[in-house]
């Protein structure tokens, strides 16, 4: 059975950042199973969007560091900086541009779930290359992406395991790895991570090359127990004992099911794919695929039920709107102030997101954010939705029956009905900053 | 400021002295007389105000509050203890950090108190976990959902005048006012909060979809407290006080413009982070330490000069405190209990419990010697004069530092 309208809509409000009538349409041609099936397979795992020109440069050594005078220090942190706004500005560029929004969305799940930020690693191409490897594994094996993640310099970096030795283990990256990365919070105890810790002692990133080694003499290559197993266990040992515990894939279908689901996983549906995701070896793409067929994904009580991110806002409103993305510097601002800094996460545990996008300070900015858009204030130029009709792609709405532009625009009836006959500009207008328009 | 002290101090020991059931029974005995007073005299007097200052990542208690007599200290840190020299002595046994130096003179006027070794049974070490246990008052292994304030003011509503129950300045989350019916205003330009407000209209739609009933809640929120600003700021004295440029100075700023505007809420929380200092400790903790030094004292010239020092308590909390031993990245690792301070024209400076022994350990960390609840029900009991509270599976008695 095909899809409905509210039912296409719905399920790229979940899976994309939205979409206009036509793209729709196009989702109506399908049932269920096709929809799902084709939006699981993306025919490529890179960004389109060209990177900057520094991706593969190095840090400075701290030997140079140190012969540096203060300008020329002043000199490099204005330089690292402005390669990180330019980091930022391209994601959002692709995130903006690209024609497989499910590869950016679940990018964006694994910088929220692997998390390291600019303001901790201060190198941004060590960022740059770690946004490279989640889009590769995004919907890949999770078994991969994590071998590769704990490898990873800008990893390394931000959870100290390139300060943790032998003689005084560094228990950070241990303590995460089991609390936010595999395991959750009470499903390890705290013998667990200092004994795991040793294991990744010697986990270095080498400055001079920019690649992972481990270092011998810093190596901690005795006996270890952990999950109440013993063994002289090296940090890739440590890995797959975790993987071995069924709480994992429990835990990142339950997090995946926040994502795209509700905020209230079904405990009965979450152990069924959790074990099916065991099975295939933690491959991603057939999990997803599961967790878009259940009845829940479907369910209409569950539509309208999650808050838009200040990413999906900005984002699915630059889409949905059609506007320009040459200079998103202003974007990039909006969304640190509504409280997601892309590369610059508040901490480890990454945004917290749900009801706490929404407090009284970033309402108001969200609120500021749409009236700019709508109005073309961002730039100057005319291309805000009042303008409808000359915006490119943007015309559906004004040429569109003004119930399907209220069916695009919102998951569910807006709070303030739109009086009959109202001026269309007018009326877009109030349902662009109707609160239903937060919710996906 | 509190000319009529001693008439508020009389009317309390009378409402004391009454069974509690004479009492209003919905909201802070004191306030209530604080009201009568200011009625009496016409002089508005101020409610007592809570200011949190969370150290978020959590703070090295050891290398805030130093036991610098110890020998354990500086064997367990051979590269971060703080050298005997610098060390500001308080005692002939503890002193404080060389960063904290702006606070002497709060603590030769006996307006600081110290709390040794707050904590709680067995510990937790993730920074989420501990701080939500902190945030809720609950058991290391009991998980509640609504925070410890918002519990104190579901129980003891807030008179219905009052702006918000509390005012969140800064990045850090509603926390100890979460959940519940608590209403908070994130800001963090009272000037920007009002222009934008202007367009925010409250609607009320019954629905069953938590993310919209908390959108429109907080819509409603802002209406409320923009109408409430709007008149207060613009008739507020100007402060005239140079607050540091730091994060967490520009917050205790934006804290003293509310409260120059008698903004009736009952707590402002700002936060300062973050203390996380796994590796290169010394540098960023003496700058940490140092911005909030700086900035508290901007912050109580401008209470004195308003009058209402009297009438703010200043509470730090962190979500726990370092090993005691360093690591190998001139860092500290997550630990347990740590020292915290209460400040106000109120406190009874000094020191109060036991210091954890640096050498008897569990794991590597200190033992608490004060449960953090005993340090809320200090705040509800002794500050508000609140009846008791209890958290958890026990009650935790009140500390005596407060006039």
């Amino acid at each position: 059975m095909n899809l409905t309208f509210d039912e296409a809509r719905h399920f790229l409000s979940r899976i994309a950042f939205g979409g206009t009538p036509d793209d729709i349409r196009r989702v109506m041609r399908l049932d269920r199973a096709t929809a799902v099936a084709q939006a699981v397979a993306i025919p490529t795992n890179k960004a389109q969007t060209p990177p900057p020109s520094w991706i593969h440069g190095l840090p400075p050594s701290p030997r140079e560091r140190k012969r540096w005078s203060e300008s020329e220090r002043k000199v490099f942190h204005r330089m690292l900086k402005a390669d990180g706004h330019e980091l930022k500005v391209w994601w959002y560029r692709e995130l903006m541009a690209t024609h497989h929004p499910l590869l950016e969305r679940m990018t964006l799940f694994w910088h929220n779930h692997f998390t390291s930020s600019l303001h901790k690693v201060r190198w941004p191409p060590f960022l740059y290359q770690q946004n490279v490897l989640l889009r590769l594994h995004a919907l890949g094996s999770f078994r991969t992406l994590l071998n590769f993640i704990a490898k990873n310099p800008a990893m390394l970096l931000y959870l100290d395991t390139q300060t943790n030795h032998k003689a005084q283990p560094n228990e950070n990256f241990a303590r995460e790895l089991f609390e936010l990365f595999t395991l959750g919070e009470g499903h390890y105890t705290e013998q667990d991570i200092k004994q795991a810790a040793r294991a990744f002692t010697g986990w270095h990133l080498d400055l001079r090359t920019g690649a992972f080694r481990i270092d011998l003499r810093q190596h901690d290559d005795g006996r270890k127990e952990v999950f109440g197993t013993a063994g002289s266990f090296e940090g890739d040992d440590i890995l797959s004992l975790t993987l071995e515990q069924p709480q994992v894939a429990r835990y990142i279908v339950g997090k995946l099911w926040r994502e795209f689901i509700s905020d209230t996983p079904d405990p009965g549906e979450v152990d069924r794919l959790a074990e099916s995701f065991r099975r295939t070896k933690y491959e991603i793409a057939g999990l997803l695929q599961d967790l878009f067929l259940t009845a829940q994904f479907w369910a209409p009580e569950n539509r309208g039920v999650l808050i838009k991110s200040p990413v999906e806002l900005i984002v699915g409103t630059t889409r949905l709107f059609n506007l320009p993305i040459e200079d998103i510097g202003p974007q990039i601002g909006s969304a640190r102030r509504l409280g997601q800094d892309l590369f610059d996460p508040p901490n480890v545990k990454g945004w917290p997101g749900g009801t706490r996008w929404i407090t009284t300070s970033t309402l108001l900015e969200r609120t500021q954010l749409l009236h700019r858009a709508i109005r073309g204030h961002e730039t100057g130029h005319a291309h805000g939705m009042a303008d409808m009709g000359q915006a490119v792609g943007a015309n559906w709405l004004a040429a569109e029956p003004i119930d399907i532009v209220q069916a695009t625009l919102l998951p569910l009836a807006p709070v303030q009905p739109l009086i009959t006959g109202e001026e269309r500009g007018q009326a877009v207008h109030q349902l662009v900053l109707d609160s239903v328009y937060q919710l996906k | 400021m509190i000319e009529n002290g001693p008439n508020r101090r009389a009317l309390l020991k009378a409402a004391f002295a009454l069974p509690f059931v004479l009492l209003r029974p919905n909201w802070l005995p004191r306030l209530w007389a604080a009201d009568a007073d200011g009625a009496r005299t016409g002089a508005g007097r101020r409610e007592r105000l809570l200011l949190l200052v969370e150290l978020h990542g959590g703070n090295d208690g050891l290398n805030t509050l130093i036991p610098y007599e110890e020998a354990a200290y500086y064997q367990a840190r051979p590269q971060l203890a703080i050298p005997r020299d610098q060390v500001r002595q308080l005692t002939p046994k503890f002193g404080i950090h060389p960063a904290l130096t702006p606070l002497m003179s709060l603590w030769e006027g006996r307006e600081l108190a110290w709390l040794h070794g707050v904590g709680y049974p067995r510990p937790n070490r993730s920074h989420f976990r501990s701080i939500e246990i902190w945030e809720t008052a609950s058991d290391s292994e009991q998980v509640l959902d609504k925070g410890w304030l918002s519990r104190v003011f579901e129980q003891f509503p807030v008179p219905a005048r009052f702006t918000a129950e509390g005012v969140l300045l800064g990045k850090g989350d509603a926390g100890p006012l979460s959940g519940g019916k608590t209403r908070t205003i994130a800001l963090h330009d009272p000037g920007q909060f009002l222009q934008q407000a202007g367009a925010v209209k409250p609607v009320s739609l019954p629905t069953t979809n938590r993310a919209l009933a908390h959108i429109l809640e907080v819509r409603r929120e802002i209406s409320h407290a923009a109408f409430d600003l709007q008149g207060r700021i613009r008739q507020a004295p100007p402060l005239a006080i140079n607050f540091p440029a730091s994060r967490i100075g520009k917050q205790l700023e934006v804290a003293a413009t509310l409260i120059a505007a008698q903004v009736p809420v009952a707590v402002i929380k700002v936060t300062q982070g973050s203390f996380d200092t796994h590796a290169g400790q010394s540098a960023a903790h003496h700058r940490l330490l140092e911005e909030l030094a700086q900035g508290l004292m901007a912050f109580r010239t401008a209470m004195e000069k308003l009058g209402v020092w009297k009438d703010v308590l200043v509470m730090t909390y962190s979500e726990f405190g370092r090993r005691v031993g360093e690591n190998a990245s001139h860092g500290t690792d997550h630990g347990t209990a740590a020292p915290h301070f209460f400040m106000g024209g109120q406190v009874k400076g000094g020191f109060y419990g036991t210091p954890p022994s640096l050498t008897d350990l569990q794991e590597g960390d200190l033992k608490y010697t004060l449960d953090y609840r005993a340090v809320y029900a200090t705040v509800i009991e002794n500050w508000w004069g609140l009846p008791a509270i209890s958290f958890g599976t026990g009650r935790y008695r009140a500390v005596d530092c407060l006039a």
